[in-house]
Order: C-alpha cells, then sequence, then structure tokens
C-alpha cells in the first residue's frame, strides 16, 4: 500500500467539535473549530476563540489527539458527506490539518468523505497548495472588497484574502465565499456592484453565500453595528446577478 | 357498563358541540360495541386490563373487522370490483374515481382506510407518456384534495417508492402546494434503488408538510417480503393482509409491579405479564375471526383482496423507558437514564430482546402472516398516556443529541417488524441544505433504523405518533372546539395533557378511539 508522508504533528487545540452541522459546507457535516485566529473582527460570533478576549463560561480550549478525532469521526461517518474545518482560524494550524485531512484520506472506511476548510482567506498562497492534496474544498469569507473598510472591520487588509479566493478558484479548490454585510458598513451598491466585477472576473458561476450580520452572540460595539433587514440582502443578491449568473444563497 | 353510564355516555356524545355529525356517528358506534360483553379472557388478564398494565386501544369489545386491513389495491385494479358493481378502470381517470369509491367501503379500528396504496404502483399502468406532467399535478391535486375532505383522518396513509416515479414526484409537488394534514406517506427507500434525488424531494416535502416518513426497505423486505406497506402511524404490514388487533404491555407498569432485580423481571415479570397480553390478544383475534366471522362475510376477504393467511396481531409495548430507569433504580443506580447511560441503554436492549424471544415462542391463532406468531411493535402512545414515554422512545425533551440519539434507539429497530416510531428533531437551518437530511436517512439506515421521521422545529404541522396536524386546527379547537379531522380532536387531547407545540420535540401519544 502507498503511504502517504505524514507530519510529525499530532493533536491540535481546538475550540470546539460537532458531530453534525448542516451550516458548514455540503450535506451534513463533521465539524472541528480550532482555537486561535489571526484576524480581530468587530462581528465575531465566536471572540472566544481569539486570543486575547475574555474566556466564555464553560469554553475550554483542549489540545486534542488527532487520532481520538478520527474516531469521533468514524462515530459520525455514516450520517456525513464530509468534514469541515473552521474556526477561529483554520489554517493557523496548518500542520494539525494537514494530517488531520491525511488520516481521513488514509482510511478506507473515510477516505470518500470531502475535506472542506472555513476559512477567512488570511494565509498564503503555499499554505493551500501544502492543503490541496488532501483538501476538497474551502469556503472562504470575504468580509470587505474595500480594503480600507476591511481593515476597519477585521483588524487587517484583504490583500492576501483576496489572493486566497483567487487562487483557490485557480486550483478549482474554491467552494464558495461568504460575504458578511453589515448595513451602514460594506453594504454600499457601488462597492458590491465591484464586488461582484472581480467576482465574475474569476468564475462568473461562483457559489456565493450573503449573511446578514445578525448582533445575537457578537460583542457589544460603539457605534453599535446593525443588522441588515432581510429584504436589503435579497437586493444585494439581485444587484451581483445583474454581474454574471452567480449561485447564490442568501442566509 | 350499565344502562345508566350507557346513557350518559350517548347523551353526552350526541350533545358534544366539538364534534361533527359524522365524527359522533362514528363514536356512538365504538360506544355501542362497548355494551356487549367484553370476550372471555381470564380473572388475571382482566385485572391487567383493568389497571392498564396490558391495554387494548379500546377497540371496542367485539370487534368485526381488523384494526388495520391493507387491500390488495393491484389486484382490484386489474380485475374490478363485483361488490361495488366496478369494472376495472381503463384510464387514469376512471382509476383515481374507481379508488376513490373503494376507499370508502375499506374498514379499520378508525372506521377510514388505513392504507390508500402504494399509489405509484397502483397507478403505474395508467400515466403513459400521453400524460404531461401538468395533467398529472391537476389529476393528482385534485384526487388529493377528496382524499382529505372525505377521509378526514390523518391515519389514512399512502406509500410510495422505493423506485422513482413521475407519480411519486407529482404527489410530492402536490403536497408541498396544498400542505394538507391527510394523507400520511411514507417513502420507502432502497439505498441501491432510490435516488438522492427522491430522498432530497422527500425531505423538501417534509419540510413544508411533516411528511413523507422513510422507512428502510431492504430491512422490511427481509421481515416481510416485498409485499408489505407502512400504514396509520408507523404500522408495517403485509399488503393483502394486515393486523387483526394491537394489545399492548406497559412497560412502566410492569417494572412497578416487580421488586427485585433486573434478572429476575426478564425472568418472572416480564414473561407473566407478556402471556396476559398474548392472552387478550388471541381472545380478540378469536372473537374477530370467530365470532364476528369477519373474513367469512366481507366481500374483501370474498373478493381475494385481503386474505386471513397475510394477516397476524401486534404484540406493541410502551414506556421502556421508564421501565429501564425503574429497574435501574432498583439496582441501585438511581442517576442512570435510558438515552444517557451505557448500563441503561445495555439493559434496554437485553429488555426488547426478550420480549421479542418471547412474542417468537408464543404461538397465535389466526396470524400465519406472521408465522403464526405476533410482530412485535414498538408502540407509539395514546392521549391518554400519562407520564410513560411512547414505545421505546427517549422522554420527550430529555433526548440527547442526535447522535447520539439514533445510537440508542438503533439497535432496537430489528426486533420490531411491524414498526418503530422515533421522531428525531431539526432546527430550521437544515431547510436551506436538504442534503444533510438526505445523509442523515441514509446514515440512519445504514445504522439499522427501521424507519425515521424528523420534526422540523418552525413546521406548521406537528406529527404526533405517525400521523400530523396542523398547529391552526390544534388552536381552532381550543378557541372554538372544532375540527373536521377526527385525529384533530385525539391530538387536542394529547396537546393538553402534554403541551406538544411547545416542546422541544413535538409529539404526544394519540387517541386511537375515543375512550371515555
Amino acid at each position: 500500500m502507498n503511504r502517504i508522508p505524514v507530519n510529525q504533528v499530532t493533536t491540535g487545540l481546538v475550540a470546539d467539535v460537532i458531530n453534525f452541522s448542516t451550516v458548514d459546507g455540503p450535506g451534513n457535516r463533521f465539524v472541528v473549530f480550532m482555537q486561535g485566529c489571526n484576524f480581530d473582527c468587530v462581528a465575531c460570533h465566536n471572540p472566544q476563540t481569539i486570543p486575547g478576549h475574555a474566556p466564555v463560561e464553560g469554553h475550554h480550549p483542549v489540545r486534542v489527539e488527532i487520532d481520538d478525532l478520527v474516531a469521533q469521526i468514524r462515530r459520525a461517518a455514516p450520517f456525513i458527506r464530509g468534514i469541515t474545518v473552521s474556526g477561529g482560524e483554520a489554517t493557523q494550524q496548518p500542520a494539525f490539518l494537514h494530517a488531520l485531512f491525511t488520516a481521513i484520506k488514509a482510511d478506507p472506511d473515510l477516505s470518500r468523505l470531502t475535506c472542506f476548510v472555513d476559512s477567512n482567506g488570511a494565509c498564503n498562497q503555499a499554505t493551500w497548495d501544502y492543503f490541496a492534496p488532501v483538501m476538497d474544498g474551502a469556503m472562504l469569507d470575504l468580509k470587505c472588497f474595500d480594503s480600507t473598510i476591511h481593515k476597519a472591520m477585521t483588524g487587517h487588509s484583504n490583500e492576501q484574502v483576496l489572493a486566497s479566493i483567487a487562487h483557490l478558484q485557480k486550483i478549482g479548490l474554491l467552494y464558495e465565499v461568504r460575504l458578511l454585510l453589515l448595513a451602514g458598513t460594506n453594504d454600499d451598491p457601488a462597492l458590491l456592484c465591484k464586488t461582484a466585477e472581480w467576482f465574475a472576473g474569476l468564475d462568473p458561476n461562483m457559489r456565493l453565500k450573503i449573511i446578514g450580520f445578525r448582533s445575537h452572540g457578537a460583542r457589544p460595539q460603539t457605534p453599535p453595528l446593525i443588522e441588515p433587514t432581510s429584504e436589503a440582502l435579497h437586493v444585494a443578491a439581485d444587484l451581483f446577478n445583474t454581474v454574471a449568473r452567480f449561485t447564490i444563497q442568501v442566509v | 357498563m350499565d344502562s345508566i353510564e350507557f346513557q350518559t355516555r350517548a347523551m353526552a356524545l350526541v350533545q358534544d358541540g366539538s364534534l361533527g355529525y359524522d365524527q359522533k356517528l362514528r363514536q356512538l358506534a365504538t360506544l355501542a360495541t362497548e355494551a356487549i360483553p367484553y370476550p372471555k379472557i381470564s380473572a388475571e388478564c382482566r385485572e391487567a386490563l383493568d389497571k392498564r398494565v396490558i391495554c387494548d386501544m379500546f377497540e371496542g369489545h367485539a370487534p368485526y373487522a381488523p384494526r388495520y386491513v391493507l387491500p390488495n389495491y393491484e389486484k382490484a385494479i386489474q380485475n374490478g370490483l363485483q361488490y361495488l358493481e366496478l369494472p376495472a378502470p381503463t384510464d387514469l381517470d376512471d382509476a383515481l374515481s374507481f379508488l376513490q369509491i373503494m376507499y370508502t367501503h375499506v374498514p379499520s379500528v378508525t372506521t377510514y382506510p388505513v392504507y390508500l396504496g402504494d399509489l405509484d404502483k397502483v397507478l403505474a399502468p395508467f400515466v403513459t407518456d400521453a400524460i404531461s406532467d401538468d395533467e398529472l399535478d391537476i389529476k393528482l391535486r385534485r384526487f388529493w384534495i377528496g382524499i382529505d375532505r372525505m377521509l378526514p383522518d390523518a391515519f389514512v396513509h399512502v406509500d410510495l417508492g422505493p423506485h422513482d416515479s413521475r407519480i411519486t414526484r407529482s404527489i410530492f409537488r402536490v403536497e408541498r402546494s396544498l400542505r394538507q394534514a391527510v394523507p400520511n406517506i411514507t417513502l420507502k427507500v432502497d439505498p441501491d434503488i432510490t435516488p438522492d434525488s427522491l430522498i432530497e424531494d422527500g425531505v423538501r416535502t417534509v419540510f413544508e408538510t411533516g411528511k413523507p416518513h422513510f422507512v428502510n426497505h431492504p430491512m422490511m423486505v427481509r421481515d416481510h417480503g416485498e409485499g408489505y406497506a407502512s400504514v396509520s402511524c408507523y404500522n408495517s404490514l403485509k399488503i393483502g393482509g394486515g393486523a387483526h388487533t394491537l394489545v399492548r404491555l406497559n412497560l412502566k407498569e410492569a417494572a412497578l409491579r416487580h421488586t427485585g432485580s433486573a434478572d429476575d423481571f426478564l425472568a418472572t415479570t416480564l414473561p407473566h405479564f407478556a402471556e396476559l397480553t398474548a392472552e387478550l390478544t388471541e381472545a380478540r383475534i378469536r372473537s374477530l375471526v370467530e365470532e364476528q366471522q369477519f373474513f367469512n362475510t366481507h366481500w374483501l376477504a370474498a373478493e381475494g383482496l385481503v386474505d386471513i393467511n397475510l394477516f397476524s396481531a401486534m404484540f406493541g409495548i410502551y414506556g421502556l423507558a421508564e421501565c429501564v430507569n425503574l429497574l435501574m433504580a432498583y439496582e441501585g443506580h438511581e442517576e442512570a437514564r435510558y438515552g444517557h447511560d451505557a448500563a441503561a441503554n445495555a439493559l434496554s436492549i437485553r429488555i426488547t430482546e426478550r420480549i421479542a424471544e418471547i412474542v417468537a415462542n408464543r404461538p397465535m391463532p389466526y396470524c400465519a402472516g406472521g408465522n403464526d406468531r405476533c410482530y412485535l411493535h414498538s408502540q407509539s402512545g395514546i392521549d391518554l398516556d400519562d407520564n410513560v414515554t411512547a414505545g421505546t422512545r427517549i422522554p420527550v425533551g430529555d433526548e440527547p443529541p442526535m447522535l447520539e440519539h439514533i445510537a440508542t434507539c438503533a439497535p432496537h429497530h430489528h426486533l420490531f417488524p411491524s414498526g418503530v416510531s422515533d421522531i428525531f428533531h431539526v432546527d430550521e437551518t437544515a431547510v436551506r441544505n436538504p442534503d444533510a437530511m438526505v445523509d442523515i436517512i441514509r446514515g440512519a439506515f445504514v445504522s439499522g433504523m427501521r424507519d425515521f421521521t424528523f420534526n422540523l422545529d418552525s413546521n406548521e404541522f406537528v406529527r404526533i405518533t405517525g400521523y400530523l396536524v396542523r398547529k391552526s386546527d390544534l388552536a381552532a379547537i381550543a378557541d372554538h372546539g372544532a375540527s373536521r379531522h377526527t385525529s384533530d380532536h385525539l391530538a387536542a387531547g394529547s396537546e393538553n395533557a402534554y403541551h406538544l407545540t411547545q416542546r422541544a420535540v413535538k409529539r404526544v401519544g394519540c387517541r386511537e378511539q375515543n375512550p371515555r
């Protein structure tokens, strides 16, 4: 049997694990939420995964053995289409992620499971290429196409995020891009139009998810962040559709 | 029942403003059979019945039709019906009219037919390429409205699958557009035959209407052969046959009458009450077959559309959760709960395996459909049940997450050829991802689940035990006291006791007939 070379990492720092998720990629999925993030988003719903933020009662990140994780996945395997590593920021523990996916792909009972990454996109091309042989797809967030606004929202500029989206598209591993809209922050029609044109240049059929910000679970901000109306989200989706025939889901 | 009680109850029925004319008529008929002497049973059996350790489902004192009847509609449509003077239909309109007429003459314990046929197969000869999908939808829609209005009872049940079919697809479209409580629907799923897209179509229909429920076709075929159907709520029986009766054993009550170890329960108390259940079942079967002579007098039997050799009876159990928890407590493990504790779960399996063994060793007359034995059944409750959990379910509100829930329940399923009823609860995020439910259904069947039903949090429809009610109809009963669906009144009784619509998981017992 061909042995796939494995790296030496056998554990990862994990914030949480859920057996069944209907909202983290195609079909039903086992999801691993990694502890730690390189962004500090104002709208984050899991700020306890960001270093330096106050811990949440009952939240205890744990160092998890890959073998133990694989055993948990094996139990859920009949019911799932794949696994998704989310966060926190999944790509911040690249060796762990690579080792986990490699273990899944090498196991005859689990190799049919697809391995997805849910990421903020702030990682370099070499990391994506490192994942590529064992990763089936990536779901990337784009907080804002405008780098200045992006920096205000996340603490970082967006060059690396845009480069990640373009690169994943090029190597056929971009599953979808998620746009989290905050009313009055990143939903300006002209800005959305520019975003759509950039997407269309990469793939006019790109799969997009337009997600309205929900304040529940997020940290209070001054001035407060504003939830867009359902109607506004659909207006945004229509605007994207005037640019190209994207596959859009509004959440 | 003395004549004063009879008069009082009859008077209460005729004057009950919440019941329609037809509903009164049917309940008066049930009341009348309670004025007839009960089939002869031993004093010990009588006491267990009176104390409701065993329960006859309030079927009445002199069964004059089997509880569940599954006519062979394919045969009827091929041969025509002498009794009803209907020739074999030649086109789809004829066939739908033929069935609609036939349905009104098919008996069951509910007084309505509990099985309307595997309609994708029954109608297949009439759905030619000359009929477009739009035409098919229009015709089936009209037929569907007729079913709901003429057979207003959610135990009325249609079966579909496991093969894909234009008819099944059309029925799902019609279902989603009409959003009726009736008929109940089962989709037979064979992992090797049923395409994901059909399961997904079913899932999307569940999101709209709470139907269909999904059954593990290969498992059913192993137990019953190809000629089976799921009818009423979760009762899988042979087509052309059915169930004479259903008697159920309350495992909680049996455990309450036990002192000592779990081993001792399995060796003495359980067999004792199981035999009383069997005694009552046998008495009721003999009454139906030998005294009332159903199979020698009914036209369905005369025309070969039902055959006594395809019948059996259902041996129901319920209250497994309480039984397990009581026995664990007797052994000093007060905290060990069914669904949450490995030892409790292991004991639950020993109990159901022991019952299966007892039932397999107890010959039963006129039960050739079950190899002269009863079919074991995990019974999903009636609305009078109080503080006792349906069948082998985990108590409402105490269910672990879905994977653990399935892992607890699945090992029981192979023991219950005539059906199990576990209901799983999903939140509305699944609506945007029906594929996820397809994955879970496929996984459930790989894990040995016999059937799978899920309720959606935000749904207008609430599945009670297998039958459906609309929340708005329940609210109407609360407000004005009336609904045209018989089953809604049953559910309303349960809702008052269980507050099902406020529960994390929506389910309650059902009142199969109208007990006092």
